[in-house]
């Protein structure tokens, strides 16, 4: 599943930042997802539940920031909002809509005891 | 002891307290990614140095990538040097078609994992040692999905499409066409057998990603491979500068 391979990475980051600052727990992660990322929300909960088993983030919160998904319309010459790479432009219709944001997958931050 | 709040002296009489005061929040702002993402960046500084070529070629299984491998490195043998990286969860049997047509040819087992990571890109090119100036193709793990998001340090990706697939996997894939720069329509030998609508695919297609580039092609009949090599040719002729 590809939320796994991510959730792994998230983890590595988590690890890391613990261990950097000396934490001796993760009670919490914030994510930001963009809608245009390639990340279903609930399977990416899941995965982050089955990794940090047994880690230091062991039943961490996971809150998820979901950011909205833009493009730039080529016909409109604007930025306009869109739920899915392939959605039509809202303004006229038209699929000349290239996506220039919503594809992020970050770590935020995190609340460490 | 905690030196934010000096709670050493109440440990004992406000537990909870203890517990709250001593958490805090940290700051990351990380990509998900970064660890990959800076390998990539290094196996392009790697292929820079050495002008090499590097296309990262994904696609669903069955596609027929390693077919389309095969006949682009018989066709390209006396007019440049290629190397090849197979990406599969289990076996060498990829790589070894490649060796026997000619190419030198490194295969990744990626086990349960479902893409190559820019990682375990860098390992096989310092393994396969492409000559100055060659043409590296990475054959992905056959997957639309997770190959999409992680940079192996190539030039471009290529996304292979059959006509034995559905013409709407653009629509249906979305994230995977917009990551890469080339279509190959594959297979069209085959397009009098199947129900396969040539422009609506690219219309989906461009959806996805209005810049992205097509070209159709059939490894059997070698109908379009010249299109195709000429565009590596070029890619290779820039990459050399």
């Amino acid at each position: 599943m590809h939320e796994m391979a991510l959730a792994e990475s998230v983890l590595g980051i988590v690890e890391d930042t613990a261990r950097r600052e000396r934490a001796s727990r993760v009670r919490a992660v914030r994510l930001e997802i963009g809608r245009l990322a390639n990340v279903e929300i609930e399977a990416m909960r899941f995965c982050f539940d089955v990794v940090t088993r047994g880690s230091v983030a062991d039943s961490a919160r996971l809150e998820i920031e979901e950011t909205p998904g833009a493009g730039w319309c080529m016909r409109c010459a604007a930025t306009v909002t869109i739920d899915s790479a392939v959605d039509a432009c809202p303004r006229c219709g038209g699929y000349q809509v290239a996506v220039t944001d919503g594809t992020a997958m970050r770590v935020r931050e995190l609340e460490l005891e | 002891m905690c030196t934010t709040c000096g709670c050493e002296e109440h440990v004992h009489e406000h537990e909870h307290e203890h517990e709250h005061a001593h958490a805090r929040t940290v700051r990351v702002e990380e990509d998900i990614l970064s660890k990959n993402d800076a390998y990539a960046a290094e196996n392009r500084r790697w292929l820079a140095a050495r002008g090499v070529f590097a296309l990262n070629l994904v696609s669903s299984p069955g596609a027929g990538k390693t077919t389309l491998l095969v006949k682009t490195i018989q066709a390209l043998a006396d007019r440049l040097p290629v190397a090849v990286i197979e990406g599969d969860q289990q076996t060498s049997i990829d790589a070894e078609r490649i060796r026997a047509s000619g190419a030198p040819a490194i295969q990744i087992n990626t086990g349960k994992g479902c893409h190559l990571d820019a990682h375990m890109v860098g390992h096989a090119m310092a393994d396969l040692a492409p000559a100055r100036g060659a043409l590296v193709m990475i054959e992905n793990v056959g997957n639309l999905v997770c190959p999409a998001d992680f940079d192996l340090g190539e030039a471009h990706k290529v996304v292979i499409l059959s006509v034995t697939e559905g013409e709407d996997k653009p629509l249906k894939y979305p994230n995977m066409f917009r990551a890469s720069d080339l279509m190959i329509v594959h297979k069209t030998d085959l397009l009098p057998y199947v129900s396969f609508d040539v422009d609506k695919c690219i219309g989906y297609a461009r959806r996805a990603n209005p810049g992205i580039e097509v070209l159709q092609l059939s490894s059997v009949s070698g109908e379009g491979l010249e299109p195709w090599l000429a565009w590596l040719e070029r890619g290779v002729e820039a990459a050399r500068l």
